[in-house]
């Protein structure tokens, strides 16, 4: 009675889980020759921590040239200011006003928050990026940043502060402006026909069947063992052989034995079997896709 | 050992060279500009990107292999955005945008821009006549930071010195700077405020108008119009018309978010934004020069009429070059 409660609940085990890959911020992107790129779109909470490094970086850069302005005057026993306060009004507007779009210009379209966030800049109907996409993108920046910021810092007597509060009100339309829209556009996004996405530079993994060869000659199974799962169930499957996590690895095994009714020998590792039916289950899969037939998943009789 | 014999496999081992060397090819890039490449490896550019996303369709319709799909998008992906990505150079870029995208972008917006000089005029005349009537509307109008001492209590003797501040040449680099960054924020903040329908923007557009009719009106009122008139056109030209088509700019934004006409209104936005940032950069260029104008022009020369030929050049100088027509075939 324990042990088949124990089977059943092994049976629940991850080889149902829906997948990952699907989650609503998937979008095409049809190139020229007529591929599908299949863009992500990167999330409020990538683009929010970028542009909280992005931020640092300008304060940073702020502060280093104010010290070193500091030292020169000092040097220079206040001889300088002139050239030295010209400089620091130009950085300053550099910094606020062309800080975006100098790095968005750049061939990686993206800030170096962006960059070590994985996002860029695209432009939505999957053409060029053009220079005034990005300038009007971060024009817009002046009432969805700095424009309530500046509320933020100012504080004024009872009226003043009754005033502020309503502008921050009124700015918080644009701030919030992306969490209420499919495609998380900002107001700049709109108005420069662009959005953010994910620019993920993945390394080619090893292919599972390489490195599992080895010991996959031990194993032989049979038709209707691997006539048992479909295509969900192999991905699923490399996923989990991809992480090797001890604990699910030893779950799956015992799961898929349970199922396709699978004698262990006493040596057998749960990893080897694994990996071993994932090689095996594949062929065939492929081998039947050459016929035309894809078997969707384990109900897809097909 | 059947399972080396899986097509997916054999497919995998016929072309990872090419991607691992498309895949160099943008990690170059990525660490410098497109000028890193050299010629040859431009030219094989474009065929390993074609030869990814044939992989990534073969890969898709044949390979069970989810790693490798995923790569593949992700290596597609990025050669994707480099080769269609922005290409032309800087020096090119400039000229597109000085001989044909400012000037364009401007006539496209001219009813903008007539709607948002209206309404400078407005605020001009309806501040400089209130002034005029009654001086205390001026603080009403001006800042006491920007009033600098000017106003209905001053003498016309200290009024008169503000126009003609001899001697005083020092630190006119960081005054022109000041003026630069100070103006180019009002301007872009006007363009980013049109957003919100176009009220703001059109707000902002009549107090600018107004603040320059108070403080003309306060001049004219002591016989110093002429004078005060030199002092302010010598740049005034050119920062009010650049402050003109910042409002024109927001104008466009707002009219567009309202009424997006025949396109959808994601469509229509961003091409309206697009134009509209042009006409911007162009705003900031003009507002450049309006602050050496102001910053070491102005503080030098110190003749009346030598200013007002000055600002008479910028008053022809600027529509000949947004406005003249031109010939169509560099477009």
């Amino acid at each position: 009675m324990a042990a088949a409660r124990k089977t059943a609940k092994v049976a629940s085990a991850p080889l149902t889980e829906p997948s990952v890959r699907d989650d609503g911020r998937e979008r095409s992107l049809v190139t020229p020759e007529g591929v599908d790129l299949k863009l992500r779109l990167g999330d409020a909470g990538e683009r929010a921590a970028a542009l909280l490094i992005d931020l640092a970086i300008m304060a940073g850069v702020m502060i280093a040239f104010a010290l070193l302005a500091l030292l020169a005057l000092v040097g220079a026993k206040g001889k300088g200011w002139e050239v030295i306060g010209t400089l620091a009004l130009l950085v300053f507007f550099v910094l606020r006003n062309l800080y975006f779009v100098l790095f968005e210009l750049t061939p990686g379209a993206a800030t170096p928050g962006k960059r070590a966030m994985g996002l860029r800049v695209a432009a939505r109907n999957g053409g060029r990026l053009t220079a005034d996409a990005i300038f009007a993108r971060n024009a817009m920046r002046e009432i969805e940043l700095y424009l309530p910021l500046s509320f933020l810092a100012s504080n004024g007597d009872q009226v003043g502060a009754w005033l502020n509060l309503l502008g921050l009100l009124w700015c918080a339309v644009f701030v919030l402006f992306p969490l209420f829209n499919r495609d998380r556009l900002r107001v700049g996004d709109l108005v420069a026909g662009t959005w953010v996405v994910k620019a993920p530079t993945r390394k080619l993994a090893p292919d599972l069947v390489e490195t599992s060869r080895p010991s996959v000659g031990r194993f032989k199974f049979t038709m209707a063992q691997l006539d048992a799962y479909g295509v969900k169930e192999l991905h699923v499957l490399e996923d989990v052989l991809r992480r090797y996590e001890t604990k699910t690895i030893a779950l799956v095994a015992a799961r898929i034995r349970l199922k396709i009714d699978w004698k262990a020998a006493p040596d057998e590792s749960d990893g080897d079997f694994l990996a071993a039916y994932y090689a095996a289950l594949r062929g065939r899969l492929e081998s039947r896709l050459l016929l035309g037939k894809r078997r969707k998943d384990k109900h897809d009789k097909g | 050992m059947a399972e080396l014999h899986l097509k997916s496999y054999r497919f995998r081992a016929e072309r990872e060279d090419d991607w691992r060397r498309l895949e160099k090819l943008l990690t170059k890039v990525g660490k410098g500009s497109p000028n890193a490449l050299s010629d040859e490896e431009l030219l094989a550019l474009p065929v390993l990107y074609r030869q990814a996303l044939s992989s990534l369709s073969v890969a898709r319709a044949t390979s069970l292999d989810q790693g490798l799909v995923d790569y593949l998008e992700s290596l597609s992906t990025r050669a994707y955005f480099l080769v269609y990505g922005t290409r032309s150079n800087l020096a090119e870029r400039l000229g597109g945008f000085f001989g044909r995208a400012w000037p364009q972008a401007a006539r496209a917006l001219w009813r903008e821009t007539l709607a948002s000089f209206l309404l400078t005029l407005i605020g001009v005349a309806a501040a400089y006549f209130l002034t005029l009537h009654d001086p205390d509307w001026f603080s009403a109008f001006v800042p006491d930071g920007l009033a600098g001492g000017r106003g209905p209590t001053a003498s016309v003797e200290a009024m008169r010195a503000t126009l003609y501040d001899k001697g005083e040449h020092h630190g006119l680099s960081v005054f022109a700077a000041f003026l630069f960054t100070h103006n180019s924020g009002v301007a872009i903040f006007a363009f980013a405020l049109g957003f919100a329908f176009c009220l703001p923007t059109a707000m902002l557009m009549a107090y600018n108008g107004a603040m320059l009719g108070a403080f003309l009106a306060v001049f004219g009122m002591r016989g110093l119009g002429f004078e005060a008139g030199g002092w302010l056109a010598i740049h005034g030209v050119t920062e009010i018309s650049a402050v003109i088509l910042a409002g024109a700019a927001g104008l466009k934004i707002g009219w567009t978010l309202a009424f997006p006409g025949d396109l959808s209104r994601p469509a229509a936005m961003a091409q309206a934004g697009r134009q509209a940032a042009t006409l911007m950069a162009g705003v900031v260029v003009m507002l450049f020069c309006a602050g050496i104008l102001e910053g070491v022009g102005r503080q030098v020369i110190q003749n009346d009429l030598a200013r007002y030929g000055v600002a008479l050049a910028t008053l022809v100088a600027w529509p000949a070059y947004l406005y003249l027509p031109r010939r169509r075939s560099a477009a």
